[in-house]
């Protein structure tokens, strides 16, 4: 079977004082190939854990995943990561970091420029290319690490919020951007965010997490995303059903924060 | 202290004076120059230009000025050259007393002269002649031509009208005298304040010894070649100890059995100064060239370590991250991320390395060497050719400052996303 399967996750690790923690406790889920997953949850719900064993950066406990019918042991091409910042390698030029992946493979200098020349276009960055990458601004950095991610071509996109530490006009449009990215290319896109907006307009599917043990707490399949492709994302917000949904996770969400506050303040309150 | 408070007052003047002359002419208005707090924004400190080049003027004015030099208008008083006299009393056995006088000449210690040859006079006490170099003393046995002067009861009771006993001291206009207990006269030219050239020598006798060495060297060895062996000295154990140091660190930041087992004694030997090595690595590998560059080795060798270390262990894990996910190899990943990463962190420790081993060198030349710039300075200082040994000192200076600009250039040159990552 095609497509990415995470087939009954836990994640259980021991600190050094004695205790362990649950990180993520028999997460399933699958995705077909080109299917758009946002992840949203309160802090400490092991998304971010979540994506990194899906990216192979860690080893679950329990459970496997499956990307086309292969086990995930580690890092590999076919899963693409785009982080929050600095992650792109700044002693390279915009070409340079753009065009890693293939020459890492070994590809011949014309192909990768052809590459390059391409998705630096379609990020609008092509008067970019031989700049320093610490010469742009954070928006772009971020076009930058979208387009280096996809010149690798890979099967699924993995990003860790990756629009997390953009100002909030920049952070629209980028939001634009992903969509009409992930329409074209047809990749399989798996999103972390914090922010709840972004998880409905950047999600066909959504997946609210909730903490202790990091779990799926509930998953909604929107018709956001859709909308929203080559469309003005405002009008997507103020449209049916859009800002029921917002409210309902977001109380959701409030609802996990003050349980964890009042879990926390439990003792003091005894002591 | 006189020197401190001219300092001061030239520091606080020439500040006044540039100020005033800035606000008179009309100024380009940048961003600083806006800024109403400066007090606490480091942003909005940059070295003042003017100040720098009058700093190092006034260095030199006040060198000039308490060495006696032409490059300065103003000195401060010199030592007393010239003719002078004072006239003591004497008493001799049978309770007469009688004045004399004491003819002193001091001269230039530079010049020779010739001791004054003044009349006796008449009475019992005698005049007398005495010669002395400028800044130096004399001993004056008054009685020694005075009639009776050996006999008990002679005695000096009054220098320049002022009473004396053994042991005091009367000051004059050029100079002091002190009646010693066996009688005798110590007189002190006035020395005033500007210092001897064995201890300070002028600036324009700085410089022409160091034309003299450059064009003549200095014990038979050119000057750039003391120079160079130095240098030499410094590039050899520097590289070595990159060359160990960088893999090593390396080493340390990958691998968890390295940095176990290294860590004990890079951290050991990190804060025992290279000087302490000295003799040590003297007694291992002697004190001829194989010593030296092993001290600098082993000086550059954990600055060095610590330096890739740090390099390492600094990389983002979202870079190593990244570079997994886009396929590359862990050679790949060394080659395209972490050494490129490292780069600023080493090349800071290259600059601090540099710095440690060209202190090094020229205190290992002053142990034992045939040649360097430190052991010139520590021949010169044994033949009190104190001229040389300041040369020295301003040579060391200018090629270790020298060293660290170049480095700097290097350095944004080389990594110019140090600090931007």
């Amino acid at each position: 079977m095609t497509g990415l399967i995470i087939d009954n996750i836990s994640m259980r690790f021991d600190l050094p004082n004695g205790t362990s923690v649950q990180a993520l406790k028999n997460v399933s889920l699958t995705l077909k190939p080109g299917e758009l997953l946002s992840v949203l949850g309160p802090s400490g719900c092991g998304k971010t854990t979540l994506l990194n064993i899906l990216a192979g950066f860690l080893a679950p406990t329990e459970g496997k995943i499956m990307l086309n019918d292969k086990r995930v042991t580690g890092p590999a091409a076919e899963r693409g990561m785009v982080f929050q910042q600095g992650a792109l390698f700044e002693w390279m030029n915009v070409r340079e970091n753009v065009d890693f992946g293939p020459r890492m493979k070994g590809m011949p200098k014309a192909e990768r420029d052809q590459i390059t020349d391409h998705l630096l276009e379609v990020v609008g960055l092509q008067d970019f290319k031989e700049k320093a990458v610490y010469e742009l601004s954070g928006g772009m950095q971020q076009r930058v690490a979208l387009a280096r991610c996809l010149a690798n071509d890979p099967d699924v996109i993995l990003m860790d919020e990756p629009l997390g530490a953009l100002d909030a006009l920049t952070r629209e449009k980028m939001q634009g951007l992903v969509l009409k990215l992930w329409k074209e290319t047809g990749k399989t896109v798996v999103l972390i965010t914090h922010s709840v907006e972004e998880a409905l307009l950047l999600g066909e599917r959504l997946i609210v997490m909730a903490p202790r043990p990091g779990r799926i707490f509930k998953e909604y399949n929107l018709p956001f995303a859709e909308r929203g492709v080559g469309q003005d994302l405002r009008e997507v917000k103020k449209s049916d059903g859009f800002a029921n949904t917002r409210e309902e996770i977001l109380s959701m969400i409030w609802g996990m924060e003050e349980e964890i506050m009042g879990r926390m303040d439990a003792p003091k309150a005894g002591a | 202290m006189l020197v401190l408070f001219v300092y001061l007052a030239l520091f606080i003047g020439s500040l006044a004076l540039v100020t005033a002359f800035r606000r008179a002419r009309a100024r380009s208005v940048d961003y600083t120059s806006l800024k109403t707090v400066t007090f606490g924004d480091e942003s909005a400190i940059s070295p003042d230009r003017a100040a720098s080049v009058i700093s190092i003027v006034t260095i030199f004015l006040i060198w000039g000025a308490f060495t006696g030099s032409v490059i300065t208008p103003l000195h401060v008083p010199g030592p007393f050259v010239g003719d002078t006299s004072f006239t003591y009393t004497a008493v001799n056995a049978q309770g007469e007393t009688d004045d004399a006088t004491v003819f002193i000449r001091v001269h230039p210690s530079t010049e020779k002269s010739e001791t004054p040859k003044p009349e006796l006079g008449d009475g019992f006490a005698k005049n007398d002649g005495a010669l002395v170099a400028a800044w130096r003393s004399v001993l004056i046995r008054p009685a020694g031509n005075d009639d009776g002067g050996n006999v008990d009861g002679y005695q000096i009771t009054h220098v320049n009208g002022t009473p004396i006993t053994a042991d005091g001291t009367v000051a004059l206009a050029d100079g002091t005298v002190t009646l010693t207990q066996r009688g005798s006269i110590n007189f002190v030219a006035e020395r005033g304040y500007q210092m001897e050239p064995l201890w300070l020598p002028s600036p324009e006798a700085v410089a022409a010894r160091f034309l003299d060495i450059f064009s003549n060297g200095y014990q038979n060895i050119p000057l750039m070649e003391h120079l160079g062996s130095s240098l030499a000295r410094v590039l050899g154990g520097f590289l070595l100890g990159s060359l160990v140091g960088i893999p090593l660190g390396y080493a340390m930041g990958l691998s968890n059995w390295f940095r176990g087992w290294f860590d004990p004694i890079v951290e050991f030997m990190r804060p025992v100064p290279p000087l302490a090595l000295i003799p040590l690595v003297i007694i291992w590998f002697g004190i001829w060239e194989t010593g030296k560059i092993v001290l600098l080795f082993l000086a550059a060798l954990w600055i060095m370590t610590i330096a890739a270390r740090s390099g390492v262990s600094g990389v983002r894990i979202s870079k190593i991250h990244a570079a997994y996910s886009l396929g590359a190899s862990k050679t790949q990943i060394m080659r395209h991320v972490i050494i490129p990463n490292s780069l600023p962190d080493i090349f800071t420790g290259a600059r601090v390395a540099m710095g440690v081993c060209w202190g090094t060198v020229v205190a290992a030349e002053l142990v034992a060497a045939q040649k360097g710039a430190g052991m010139m300075i520590i021949a010169a200082s044994k033949f009190q050719l104190t001229d040389i040994v300041v040369m020295g000192i301003i040579l060391i200076g200018i090629i270790g400052y020298g060293i660290d600009i170049l480095m700097r250039m290097a350095e944004k040159h080389l990594v110019p996303w140090k600090g931007r990552g």
